[in-house]
């Protein structure tokens, strides 16, 4: 801890100023945290000095597991136990899996999301997903020596609802306060478009372990405008794996005979991948079960078995260059971001359809934690003057089932987010009193070719002829890019609405409860939990109020003023208290009573920003 | 103190899109100043700016950022934005219930429709698409013309439902082209 705090003239005296805010990268191989320290985004490194953190969990028995590093060296041992690349089954059903014979897993079909047999019973990849995020929070608690504030979690673009749902469920559980989710490619921008004081138009080509994604950006003056965005969120690195796999096992006439053989012979042909990236062959070497293995790849074999992926990723910039509506003469530059990108074949490729030179100054494997780091900084308010403003965009349509199995778009892909659209619908029997409303994600024109997000009813519609009934649909799209549905009968006002939570059968008291079981025994019991997290709210409540009374005072009545001092101050004696009850009751008060003057801040900024002036300058 | 501008102080959530960006209520815009004007009010109101603050703010941030992003595709467009402005001057389009066109430009739709189908490759449906964009640019300054000439609301509604037509039609050229190019 510093001894001494140093303030700027005019800025709030607060004593907690300097909050710790954290950026996660949570990869499909790996995963990494950063933080701004001293102005400067930097990634933590662990006890050892590395910064990468790779996504393995090994269930060792009794409780205890393996993360990271020593997961992956157990993973030909055992390969059961041992999970890796698990955020390709984050919001997935068995039947979303391809090739699920080549995986040394046992899958089990659950509704909503599969879940894995380990020999500690099942684990949702949300749970094992928390494991990793839980891993990195402790590294960043150890490294500030502090509580974390908050964190932003980086996505890839191309994440529908349940998969996005599913990843924030993870950084609950692994006890983080989150932020935001960002998009992988946008913090990407961040990270580089900061560094280099860009402006224009951006591609920036995201190729992961196992997410593609590809974002169209625009740069002017700190603002993040994504145009457009796309990609597969089941293609990566993994799938070049594979393609060195297919070829080995063809050329020898060998199989795989067990999830360890499985196991080994896909690393080792990740690490041919590698070398191949700097070497034109490599001998690839290892012992199977049934006998050593032996064969000589050569790069331009490997890029004419794997230019079928790379087309793909192709074809996805294209299309996105068409949302977007530009030219590759439009784009400034290409940023290159992931591990996979090193492979030259890539590189050269992107670099010719976009005509322009790949730019990867950044460390690829870094950029987005980077990014998120720098965003989790702004967002915590650490940063007050700061120019960052990210507008980003939903990926996928979203729509409804109606009649013959079609679906009906309320939400077009590459709207900006936050957004709330409605649509119409009405009843076709006489005397219909019900409506089961689906709500479905994706391009296509038929609901089966689409992913199935929720499903729910509105009922208590009076009875009416067919077609007299007059249903708002209304779906709302955070800032994280969750979907929220609302439903209403506007004659009788009859109403029913949802957050689409994945049905994968976890509540938020669940969560909450397996957060505690997992990670916080030792450390409290229920009620001191509740008692310091009723304190933290109040904490937040209280300087949330302070600060706005700080810039806008002006705005209130002197009795006004007062009146919310008088609850600030009862805040403050409520926090005294060991009852976690009585906290929120003075907490809540503060928030209904300076409602009003949040809305009259709001307007007021909205004024200031027509004049042309921000407040800031005032 | 502020100067305030264009814009008058009581601005709400049920404010018009041009007030709301402190436009003048017309078809032909200054999009570089809706763009400017776009990113300034989404600086002060998106919900990014308000993570760490009460959850009365937050509320009120995403409400506000809504609506603006709202108001902003819709000025954006140049085909809603004509829809919304004869549907604020009393002559709504009706998009869904009056299809009613004059026969020669049905006659003219059935005939793009037919050269799609037919369309042997990506270098016939470019071409078609070359004719549309002509044919939107000509019925935009219709449009331009009827509104901020006339002020005539009936013919510039009926321009664009034509316009509406052609829209539809480039959505079915892009997913005939993205499926070309698939396979």
């Amino acid at each position: 801890m510093a001894l001494l705090q140093i303030s700027e003239p005019g800025q709030a005296p607060d004593p907690h100023a300097r909050r710790i805010a954290i950026g996660i990268d949570l990869g499909t191989t790996h995963s990494l945290v950063a933080s701004v320290r001293n102005g400067v985004a930097e990634c933590l490194p662990d006890q050892q000095g590395r910064v990468i953190l790779p996504s393995a969990v090994q269930y060792l028995g009794n409780g205890k597991r393996a993360i990271g590093h020593e997961a992956l060296a157990a993973q030909a041992q055992d390969p059961l136990n041992t999970i890796v690349s698990v955020k390709r089954f984050m919001g997935r059903g068995v039947a979303d899996i391809a090739n699920v014979a080549g995986l040394p897993y046992e899958l089990l079909d659950k509704p909503g999301m599969l879940s894995l047999q380990t020999r500690e019973g099942e684990k949702s990849p949300v749970e094992i997903s928390a494991e990793i995020l839980a891993t990195l929070r402790q590294r960043a608690e150890d490294t500030f020596d502090d509580e974390i504030y908050g964190a932003v979690i980086t996505v890839p673009a191309y994440f529908d609802d349940a998969q996005r749902q599913a990843t924030k469920d993870a950084a609950q559980m692994a006890g983080l306060n989150v932020l935001r989710l960002i998009n992988e490619p946008t913090a990407a921008a961040i990270a580089y478009g900061l560094d280099n004081g860009s402006e224009g138009i951006y591609a920036v080509y995201d190729l992961g372990g196992g997410t593609f994604d590809v974002s169209i950006l625009r740069l002017s003056k700190g603002v993040f405008e994504v145009m457009a965005t796309g990609g597969d969120s089941a293609l990566g690195g993994d799938d070049y794996d594979r393609a060195v796999v297919e070829n080995v096992l063809s050329a020898t006439g060998r199989s795989l005979n067990n999830a360890s053989d499985k196991s080994r012979m896909l690393t080792a042909a990740r690490h041919g991948k590698e070398v191949l990236s700097d070497n034109t062959e490599h001998l690839l070497q290892l012992e199977l079960s049934d006998g050593p293995i032996s064969h000589l790849v050569t790069r331009a074999a490997f890029e004419a078995s794997t230019q079928h992926l790379t087309r793909q990723t192709l074809q996805a910039v294209k299309k996105v260059m068409r949302d977007a509506g530009i030219q590759s003469s439009d784009i400034h530059g290409v940023v290159m971001v992931g591990g996979s990108t090193r492979m030259p074949h890539i590189q050269s490729a992107v670099g010719e359809l976009l005509q322009c030179q790949p730019l990867n100054n950044v460390n690829p494997d870094e950029v987005v934690a980077l990014g998120a780091a720098i965003q989790a900084n702004q967002l915590s308010g650490n940063n007050p003057n700061g120019e960052l403003l990210l507008l980003d965009v939903i990926p996928l349509s979203l729509g409804i089932e109606t009649m013959g199995g079609l679906v009906e778009r309320i939400v077009p892909r590459n709207q900006t987010i936050p957004t709330a659209m409605a649509q119409d619908f009405t009843t076709y029997q006489d005397g219909q009193t019900a409506l089961a409303l689906h709500v479905v994600q994706g391009e296509r024109d038929l609901v089966v070719d689409c992913r199935s997000l929720a499903r729910f009813e509105l009922r208590g519609i009076p009875p009416m002829a067919a077609g007299a009934a007059r249903i708002r649909v209304t779906f709302t799209v955070d800032a994280d890019g969750l979907l929220s549905v609302n439903a209403i009968e506007t004659n009788s006002g009859v109403q029913a609405q949802i957050n689409v939570k994945p049905s994968y059968g976890l509540s938020d008291d669940q969560i909450a409860t397996m957060l505690q079981d997992s990670f916080h025994t030792a450390e409290y019991d229920k009620n001191a939990r509740a008692l310091a997290e009723a304190r933290l709210e109040a904490d937040r409540m209280w300087l949330a109020a302070q600060s706005a009374l700080n810039a806008d005072e002006h705005l209130l009545t002197v009795d006004e003023a007062s009146v919310i001092r008088g609850l600030m101050a009862e805040v403050l004696t409520a926090k005294s208290l060991e009852t976690p009850a009585a906290i929120e009751a003075a907490t809540e008060a503060l928030a209904k009573g300076t409602e009003a003057f949040a809305a009259a801040r709001m307007n007021d900024g909205i004024r200031k920003a027509l004049a042309g002036k921000h407040i800031g300058a005032m | 103190m502020v100067s305030e501008g264009l814009v008058s102080a009581a601005l709400t959530l049920a404010s018009s899109d041009f007030e709301l960006f402190g436009l003048p209520v017309c078809f032909q815009i200054d999009t570089a100043l809706l763009d400017r004007q776009w990113k300034q009010l989404q600086r002060q109101v998106h919900p990014d700016q308000f993570v760490s603050q009460s959850a009365a703010d937050k509320r009120l941030a995403m409400q506000w950022s809504v609506r603006v992003n709202e108001a902003y595709q819709r000025l954006k467009n140049p085909l809603r934005r004509a829809a919304y402005l004869c549907e604020i001057n009393g002559a709504p389009i009706r998009a869904e219930d009056n299809t009613a066109m004059p026969h020669t430009f049905l006659m003219q739709q059935m005939q793009w429709r037919e050269e799609l189908d037919e369309a042997p490759d990506v270098v016939a449906i470019e071409a078609l698409q070359h004719q549309m964009i002509d044919e939107k640019k000509k019925l935009l300054q219709q449009c331009a013309q009827d509104i901020d000439l006339h002020a005539d609301w009936i013919n510039a509604s009926h321009t664009v439902r034509a316009l509406m037509f052609i829209e539809r039609f480039e959505q079915d050229l892009d997913s005939r082209l993205d499926s070309l190019n698939n396979n």
